[in-house]
């Protein structure tokens, strides 16, 4: 059987996904995203190595939460698409279940590689849903606040389109670096582009995970960076969800 | 009133469907024949009428003035409080629709001596009254007391362990309660109907040989009988005539009101709790309103003002016992819902209107609601509860689909989590032995950590520097089996002598003859003990000991499973603690042939008992509170709340029988992003919490600076109400170092 790489596990995850959600938090992470509230999560090679036999068999205590509010599994991050090859082994078992299966990606390690896409096909085909970040619409400014540039992330929009995965579009607002009229447009006029979303997501960038990069020794680049204003919360799910919502 | 009130007055049964009802005692077939289900949602419910808000008005009023006056507004010093003892009282009598109070004023505390005289005074005492000394001359010299009684007979031994608090929150001083008395009875029947009943039970009780059995059974009997007809005097001064069958909503109401009203100007009970009598109700409400004399603002009027007057139940108790039992509960428990056995949701209007309260008349303790929840309950139900629990904290929750097998479908509960067939089965309460500190004692060789003074037995203690987990357990073992016994020998005392000297006779009136009795046993410490014996398993636990060699401390070396993470390695230790302790239990003999049971329940006790409780192997120090009830240890269950809740679900309810407490806190947020989802999320943990046979569930949804600004501005938050163990509490009233055990507690609230 193969092993994860597990930061943590939540069992009563409420917000990442439909219904009562266990979310399986790997370890590992190709972007450095300056908002991140997890930077503990970012390190390869380090978490708690876990069987996929151990999580299912852990999992299949909370089928009674699931069923009451078609909820289910969700795999997050970290990157899981890092370890790709346990999501797959994960999910085969899971869907013997009956289980609702959905991957929280930013897509960080998308490539057209054939053995990535060879894999993450056949995980597709297991996934019910994928929560996909797209941090910045504009490159250079993704760069910024990720540390990597975004072309290979909205290919992955695209592919994910192509294969008619259903999607829900997750967008982190965090003022002057992804709140921006302009570049929210641009956003907006890119999902328009796709076929296969469900749902937009903002999320208002908060400062519950600072105590994380003190605990690791980093500076914490959004120093004195406060949450967006309600008002702009609105204003960004405005201009998202004027495309057409399928 | 009206016209039509005059037609269905002269025959008060008239439009009810018949049944076996009507030819003996038997409630639950009335209500199987009767009661309306109701489906739909709750659009129809209507608002406070103004009569409602004046009256809700005087009462915050009178609240904080009772509060401005250290807690208790007026105390009774003279009259000693029966069912007749005192004139009616009223809080406005021109607005009420439900009337009647504990005394002659609202507000004013009962003197009630029969538990015990000292506790009376202590409790006056304490609130700066003096109870008069002809009262207090009497129940010293000529009326003997339960409390006394029980000093009479303990044994030096039970004495020692009382005081060192292995056994502790015994009923030895105050009122045992937990009986629920089939109050409904007095609304359908009449008191007349039931004193005849009665009278010809007297007449069935032996067969002419006068054991001391048949003896006590003629003698209760008796006075259940007198008690009955003093109920129809306190009628009387209410200007109602009890003997006949209610014959209205607003009769059934009030009969059944006057009914528990006696029993609580007798018994100052730890919990003096109301049955299952909403869905009962509610067939005369349907009545009314199909016979056009009713609407739906004056049957939620109704429903109001019969909750407010359960919400003005009060005793008077001394700080100690403030301390164990914190915020002046009362637990007028009161079952909502559940399912039929023939599959029917008995689920009522009235199951929404007594919910409803806690918006019309603002969130508060009392009366304990209660919702028996089963995964069939109706969908719409389930999430009119959830989203009241998420307003306002003050409902608990409990599974119907593992009692209802036990108990069938007319049971209630008593206290926080105590199920009992209402009208046919009663409990002795037993409080709790704390297995905490238990397991000190087996480390010790039977002396207290704190007192240094032996009061188990002198077994041998264990000499190693680190502990082993097999000489541990063969040692707790015998340890427990010596608590075990002690313990029952206690509880076999204190509930001959309630029997004797504090009969409560009016509830067990309202009692078929054939009660059935359970010894209520209980434990304290769960996670406590299940996460010491993880340590010593799976760490390495080193002793610390005093000049005497005493063990007081511990040191873990490497980490260990906690309960309350879903992991089976430590959860199947409190499983089988709880398994085993019951056992023990078993093997004594139980006053009245009880049957013996055990909660995991600690009420708000968790801080007292972890006061005298020492530091533990599992590294909690001395002093520190015990998680409440069968809760994980606070800050102990790391992977969030489903694992917290699934951990606590493997406790098997077989062996628990008097139930098994968990409350549960979560910050609105981690329920989801919006109001539709937080419903639904909670509803499905309750449903989820119930497939996998949980029992018990409180629900708290705030945000821990809510309390902390509760703390500080406790006049701003006058109605704030949170659950504790297995009971509500107006967070405000509970000592600052309760508040913050409570705050401390685990709230889940990962996002």
């Amino acid at each position: 059987m193969k092993e994860g790489r597990i930061h943590s596990i939540e069992t009563c995850g409420t917000v990442d996904g439909p219904g009562l959600r266990y979310v399986i938090f790997t370890q590992g992470c190709l972007l450095r995203c300056k908002f991140c509230h997890n930077p503990d999560t970012w390190k390869m090679g380090s978490g708690k190595k876990m069987s996929v036999q151990e999580l299912v068999k852990d999992i299949k205590d909370y089928l009674p939460f699931f069923q009451a509010t078609n909820g289910g599994v969700t795999v997050s991050g970290g990157e899981p698409l890092l370890q790709v090859e346990f999501l797959l082994e994960l999910f085969t078992e899971l869907k013997k279940l009956g289980v609702h299966t959905t991957i929280d990606t930013s897509a960080g390690c998308f490539n057209r590689s054939p053995h990535f896409i060879e894999h993450l096909d056949k995980v597709l085909e297991l996934t019910d849903l994928v929560l996909l970040d797209l941090k910045h619409i504009d490159s250079v400014e993704h760069k910024e606040l990720t540390g990597l540039s975004n072309e290979h992330i909205l290919d992955m929009a695209h592919y994910l389109d192509q294969k008619n995965v259903p999607v829900w579009i997750r967008h982190v607002l965090v003022p002057g670096g992804s709140d921006n009229d302009a570049y929210l447009q641009q956003l907006s006029d890119f999902i328009a582009t796709l076929n296969n979303v469900e749902k937009i997501e903002v999320l208002p960038y908060h400062k519950l995970g600072v105590y994380k990069w003190e605990n690791l020794g980093l500076d914490y680049p959004l120093e004195g960076v406060e949450p967006p204003t309600e008002d702009r919360v609105r204003n960004a799910e405005d201009i998202l969800n004027r495309v057409k919502v399928i | 009133m009206k016209v039509a009130d005059e037609v269905v007055k002269r025959v008060p049964w008239d439009g009810f469907l018949d049944g076996n009802w009507q030819k003996e005692i038997d409630v639950r077939d009335f209500i199987l024949q009767n009661y309306n289900l109701y489906e739909g949602n709750e659009s129809f419910l209507t608002d406070a009428t103004q009569a409602t808000k004046d009256l809700w008005d005087q009462v915050m009023q009178l609240t904080k003035e009772e509060r401005e006056n250290g807690g208790v507004y007026d105390l009774d010093t003279k009259i000693v409080s029966t069912i007749t003892s005192h004139e009616a009282g009223y809080l406005n009598k021109p607005l009420e629709k439900i009337v009647g109070v504990q005394t002659d004023a609202p507000f004013k505390r009962a003197l009630m001596p029969f538990g015990g005289i000292r506790m009376a005074v202590a409790a006056a005492e304490s609130y700066g009254y003096k109870v008069d000394d002809e009262v207090v001359h009497t129940f010293t010299e000529h009326r003997k007391t339960h409390n006394q009684g029980v000093f009479d007979a303990y044994t030096p031994e039970i004495l020692k362990a009382r005081k060192a608090g292995i056994i502790t929150g015994l009923p030895d001083a105050y009122g045992r309660g937990r009986i629920i008395g089939d109050y409904r009875r007095v609304a359908l029947y009449g008191v007349d109907r039931l004193i005849e009943e009665k009278k010809k039970e007297l007449n069935l009780i032996g067969n002419g040989t006068m054991t001391e059995d048949i003896i006590r059974d003629r003698e209760e009997t008796s006075e259940q009988i007198r008690s009955l007809q003093d109920l129809k005097k306190l009628g009387e001064k209410y200007e109602f005539d009890l003997s006949k069958p209610a014959a209205t909503a607003q009769e059934a109401f009030q009969w059944l009101y006057l009914a528990y009203l006696a029993a609580i100007k007798e018994q100052n009970g730890a919990a003096m709790s109301l049955g299952r009598v909403s869905t009962f109700l509610d067939i005369y409400i349907e009545r009314d309103i199909k016979n056009g004399v009713m609407t739906e603002e004056e049957a939620q009027e109704l429903v109001d003002h019969f909750v407010m007057k359960l919400r003005l139940v009060k005793f008077a108790r001394t700080p100690d016992y403030n301390e164990l039992f914190s915020g002046d509960p009362t637990w007028v428990t009161e079952s909502l819902a559940g399912i039929a056995e023939d599959g029917r949701p008995l689920v009522t209007k009235n199951s929404y209107r007594f919910l409803h309260t806690l918006d019309n008349l603002g969130p508060a303790p009392e009366p304990n609601l209660t919702v028996l929840w089963s995964t069939k309950l109706p969908e719409n139900y389930k999430k009119y509860c959830a989203k009241m629990s998420i307003k306002t904290s003050s409902i608990q929750y409990e599974n119907d689909d593992i009692m209802r097998p036990i108990y069938g479908d007319d049971y209630g509960i008593a206290c926080c989590v105590s199920a009992m067939r209402i009208g046919k089965q009663m409990q002795f309460f037993g409080a709790r032995a704390n297995l905490a500190k238990a397991l000190l004692y087996a480390i010790n060789g039977g002396v207290d950590e704190n007192l240094k003074m032996q009061v188990a037995p002198n077994y041998a203690p264990i000499t190693s520097e680190y502990l082993d987990y097999d000489e541990v357990m063969e040692k707790y073992d015998t340890l427990l089996d010596w608590l075990s016994g002690l313990y029952v020998n206690a509880l076999n005392i204190i509930h001959y002598m309630h029997d004797k000297y504090s009969y409560e006779r009016l509830e067990m009136a309202l009692h078929d003859r054939e009660v059935l009795r359970t010894m209520a046993c209980g434990v304290a410490g769960l996670s406590v003990i299940a996460d010491s014996l993880s340590a010593i398993k799976y760490a390495k636990v080193k002793t610390i000991r005093d000049e005497d060699g005493l063990v007081v401390d511990y040191e873990i070396e490497g980490d260990y499973p906690k309960y309350g993470n879903n992991d089976e390695r430590v959860d199947e230790i409190a499983v089988d603690l709880v398994k085993n302790f019951m056992n023990k239990i078993k093997k004594h003999h139980m006053y009245r042939n009880a049957v013996p049971t055990q909660s995991i329940l600690t009420i708000t006790s968790n801080v007292v008992y972890g006061k005298k409780t020492g530091n533990t192997p599992d590294g909690r120090k001395a002093g520190e509170p015990f998680a409440p009830g069968a809760n994980p240890l606070h800050g102990r269950d790391k992977n969030g709340s489903l694992a917290s809740l699934s951990s606590v679900a493997k406790l098997p309810y077989k062996y628990a029988m008097d139930g098994i407490s968990n409350t549960f806190s979560i910050v609105p947020k981690a329920l989801g992003k919006d109001e539709e989802t937080r419903t639904t999320n909670l509803a499905g943990i309750l449903d989820g919490y119930a497939a996998k046979q949980g029992h018990h569930l409180n629900i708290n949804v705030f945000d821990r600076e809510t309390l902390l600004d509760a703390m500080e501005h406790p006049e701003e938050y006058p109605q704030l109400t949170i659950r504790v163990s297995g009971y509500a509490v107006n967070f405000i009233k509970l000592t600052r170092e309760q508040q913050i055990d409570v705050i401390n507690r685990t709230f889940h609230e990962s996002l």
